[in-house]
């Protein structure tokens, strides 16, 4: 690893076409800035009186301007004075913009609002008649031109940063500053500064290329620069009014101005864009479809086939594989995953996190986000394939046949709207009821989800309603329709235990009633222990372990199952020894080692655990991919020390 | 050592009255649990304990002592929830754990310091230059406490430190939580809303509900024999304890 992350996302910026040419033209007008008026300031103030007001020609490229001076050694020279002058209005915008932005932290309550409001109603103001008011009471020059678009550009430079300011204030980083004692002052400079630096650098030079269109503007207002000094927009004042006679005189510095402004403002953007500090919203990557893999692909399935039937199979997945964009290459998050669920089978899957079981799901529920890839060599829900391309029909039988629970119920509705119309939406859309059939179908399925006074609750909005509840009417969404399949993922890990028990509870009801499949996916095994029939151990993208649901407390083959089961504390552990932990830290997709992805953390890792990889072998007990499956682990190697350092 | 003692305290949020005259004490070199729901304001006990929370009425007593609450000595001190928000992610876990340490301390006895409380925590004084960002959820939090000794504190407030990690490096932290409160003495408030988590750990236990105590005692007393309908709710809820399995 060479550099920090922050360091090469900076140069990964210079790696875009934009950013790269941009990136030299603005050294370019910097280096110009410097050497120009050293060079050239005696040409650009030559008077050649025989040649006034001429035209482009060999010897004067853009002709000359009223005292016969040359256009293009003038624009050369006016580099530094327009340069200068728009870095002190960016300086003076910055530090004001920086002074009023922290002041409301430093300050107390009382003060800091004051502040705020007065930022608020400075923002309100357009900057341009800010300056041009600014340009009047400073006087017209070059001194008050600087004052006045730097004044102009700091409220909203001072709006940013109070908004970053206040954004790593509420962290809890520095909620343990200040318990440790550390004062007001000394925590915006070591821990909120620091923290918003980069998005305030980069729009400070966003603000920069602002700053020279802006003083172009005044000068040709003549407002700015005052005459014998000149700036670009002086020398586009003076052009213009000879428009006619020398088209070059205004157009030359106009280019200059056109050029510098760009190159600062696309430079900072690409920064800001490799850096991923927001500016404006981008494009929406085109949607990627799910291809189906070659089946010249594999020689043979990697994994055994599911145990069982297939008339009654719901959901058929065989070598999954979802694979996301990374640094080097795609990086393979699910490698090969095979498994299938039945008709009203309650399936878990478990893991660590980053161990690929979300995206498993997300993956048979077409849900993967625009970046992942997603292969299969057959992925079947209710007979029809889910590798062939989207379409209207599927994307319905979807809609009413798999339902889908995730982690947060905040955010998985529209907070907008009141709960009974999202939930009748389902069924407007999907099953063609009309409104009222749709709101009575919504209130009787919250009813089915145990919430009280359903005819009340359909018409609140989701902040009325509790978590626990939340999470009931997402299920109660799901069961609009009749699902053949449920989706949970981690559905309790956001809800108090009480509330975790109900939905556990009413998942459990659903499935018994309706005879519905439900895969739980959670990183607590006791969770899934205690729902399911059978649990999928996943481990580094992989099924490690596929057990009925009672052989996981105590029957677990693999040695990482007899970990994920032995680390967490039940109510009778025992309390006078340390806790049982998996030693070292989950293997990184991105660097899967050869072998079995589990044998580094393994107390029963043998040379041919490093070298070869174990295939997931079925028998009647379930599948384990384990050259040491059943091995018995003792308790010393199980519970071992008490460092998690590689 | 010290004991940490709430007096009828009262916080409030606008209209909202998060703690209701609660009293409770953490007694020299215990581990107390705190559960309750979410809301159950025993977070707020916690901030209030280190002053992040405004007090309305009452008092928080250290030895009979207001906690100090301004100035540089701090002897109350917090481990957050999320160990990916409570550690600056441009400051190395070095620093990060230096913050605490007394102004006076001279500078090779402050790297010595942060030497020994890496090590102490187990993740080791050579990965002082480490980044957060190169470290995991339990790896975080072990530096997190390690921050939290360089005050060196007489009580520790442990906010939920283990429900944002995954369950398999949770243990880690719970065995260094009873490690450290065995080798320094420490007394600790441990908030959790994991029973199983804070039988495991706390010698007593206090049952918050709606802002109040509604039960306390030793743990294995209230475990077993829990005298409020909440705590029984609490108690048939912890997952594995009954099987609920669809007949099939």
């Amino acid at each position: 690893m060479t550099g920090t992350p922050s360091r090469r996302r900076h140069l990964s910026a210079l790696r875009t076409p934009l950013g790269v040419v941009t990136a030299l033209l603005a050294i370019t007008v910097l280096v110009l800035a410097v050497v120009a008026p050293i060079l050239w300031t005696d040409s650009a103030k030559a008077v050649d009186t025989d040649d006034i007001l001429a035209g482009p020609s060999a010897e004067h490229w853009a002709g000359t301007d009223n005292l016969g001076r040359d256009i293009v050694f003038r624009t050369l020279v006016a580099t530094r004075l327009s340069i200068e002058l728009a870095l002190s209005a960016t300086l003076i915008a910055v530090v004001v913009g920086l002074v009023l932005g922290v002041a409301p932290q430093l300050l107390g309550r009382r003060a800091g609002r004051l502040v705020t409001a007065s930022i608020n109603i400075a923002v309100a103001f357009p900057g341009l008649l800010l300056a041009l008011f600014f340009a009047v009471v400073f006087g017209i020059g070059a001194t008050g031109a600087v004052l006045a678009i730097g004044l102009a550009g700091a409220p909203s430079f001072a709006r940013l940063v109070q908004t970053m300011v206040a954004g790593v204030v509420s962290l809890d980083y520095v909620a343990a500053a200040r318990t440790a004692g550390v004062g007001r002052f000394r925590i915006l400079v070591r821990h909120v500064l620091p923290n918003v630096a980069e998005p305030l650098v980069v729009n400070a030079t966003i603000g920069a290329g602002g700053a020279l269109l802006a003083f172009a503007g005044l000068s040709f207002l003549g407002l700015g620069v005052q005459a014998p000094a000149y700036d670009w927009g002086r020398l586009l004042f003076d052009g213009v009014s000879a428009l006619y006679v020398n088209p070059g005189a205004a157009l030359v510095p106009g280019l200059a101005v056109l050029v510098t402004g760009l190159s600062f403002n696309l430079f900072g953007e690409s920064i800001a864009k490799a850096v991923g500090v927001p500016t404006q919203g981008t494009a929406l990557a085109p949607r990627t479809v799910v291809a189906p893999r070659r089946s010249t692909d594999h020689a043979g399935p990697a994994t055994e086939a599911p145990v069982g039937g297939t008339d009654d199979v719901v959901l058929d997945v065989r070598d999954l594989e979802v694979a996301f964009p990374g640094a080097d290459g795609p990086v393979q998050v699910v490698r090969g995953v095979t498994f299938a669920v039945r008709r009203g089978e309650a399936v878990g899957i478990v893991g660590e996190s980053g161990s690929g079981k979300s995206l498993t799901a997300l993956a048979v529920s077409q849900l993967v986000d625009d970046l992942g890839q997603v292969d299969a060599e057959r992925l079947r829900f209710l007979g029809e394939d889910l590798l062939t391309s989207d379409t209207a029909a599927r994307r319905k039988m979807l809609g009413t046949s798999m339902a889908m629970v995730f982690q947060d119920p905040m955010t998985s509705f529209n907070p907008t709207r009141r709960i009974g119309g999202q939930l009748a939406e389902v069924s407007r859309h999907h099953h063609g009821l009309d409104r009222k059939q749709a709101m009575a179908r919504a209130v009787d399925r919250l009813g089915a989800v145990r919430i009280p006074a359903p005819e009340r609750r359909a018409r609140q909005y989701p902040h009325e309603f509790s978590g626990g509840m939340r999470q009931r009417a997402m299920i109660g969404m799901g069961i609009m329709g009749s699902p053949s399949l449920i989706i949970a993922d981690e559905p309790t890990t956001a809800l108090d235990v009480t509330v975790q028990q109900q939905v556990l509870d009413l998942l459990a009801a659903i499935r018994r009633e309706d005879d519905v499949a439900l895969v739980l996916i959670s990183h607590d095994v006791t969770v899934v222990g205690e729902v399911c029939d059978r649990v999928l151990v996943m481990y580094a993208g992989r099924i490690v372990e596929d057990l009925p649901a009672a052989d996981l407390a105590t029957a677990g083959r693999h040695p990482y199952t007899q970990a994920l089961v032995a680390a967490v504390p039940s109510m009778d552990t025992a309390l006078d020894e340390p806790l049982a932990v998996i030693p070292g830290r989950p293997v990184d997709p991105a660097d899967v080692p050869p072998g079995c992805a589990y044998a580094a953390r393994c107390p029963l890792a043998t040379e041919r655990c490093r070298v070869e990889d174990p295939p997931l072998a079925g028998d009647e007990r379930g599948r384990v991919a384990c050259w040491h499956a059943g091995e018995p682990i003792e308790p010393m190697q199980l519970s071992t020390t008490r460092t998690d350092v590689p | 050592m010290s004991e940490l003692r709430f007096e009828d305290l009262t916080v409030r949020y606008g209209a909202t009255t998060a703690v209701d005259d609660v009293s409770l004490v953490v007694p020299t070199g215990r581990i107390v649990g705190l559960v309750g729901e979410s809301g159950s304001g025993k977070s707020t006990m916690a901030r209030a304990a280190v002053g992040l929370a405004p007090v309305e009425s009452g008092r928080i007593l250290l030895d009979g002592e207001p906690v100090p609450l301004r100035g540089h000595r701090r002897p109350v001190q917090m481990v957050f929830q999320d160990p990916f928000s409570s550690l600056d992610p441009r400051m190395s876990i070095g620093e990060s754990v230096a913050e605490p340490i007394p102004r006076d301390v001279r500078r090779a006895a402050r790297r010595a310091e942060v030497a020994r409380l890496l090590d102490l925590v187990h993740i080791g004084s050579a990965r002082a230059d480490a980044r957060p960002s190169e470290m995991s959820g339990g790896q975080r939090q072990r530096v997190a406490l390690a921050r939290a000794l360089a005050a060196q504190p007489a009580v520790v407030v442990a906010d939920e430190i283990t429900s944002a990690l995954d369950v398999s490096i949770q243990g880690t932290v719970l065995n260094l939580v009873r490690e450290l409160q065995a080798e320094l003495g420490l007394s600790i408030l441990f908030i959790s809303h994991n029973l199983a988590v804070v039988r495991y750990v706390a010698s007593d236990v206090a049952v918050m509900h709606r802002g109040r105590i509604v039960e306390q005692g030793p743990t294995a007393q209230v475990l077993a024999t829990p005298s409020h309908d909440y705590t029984r709710d609490l108690l048939a809820a912890v997952p594995g304890t009954t099987r609920r399995r669809s007949p099939r």
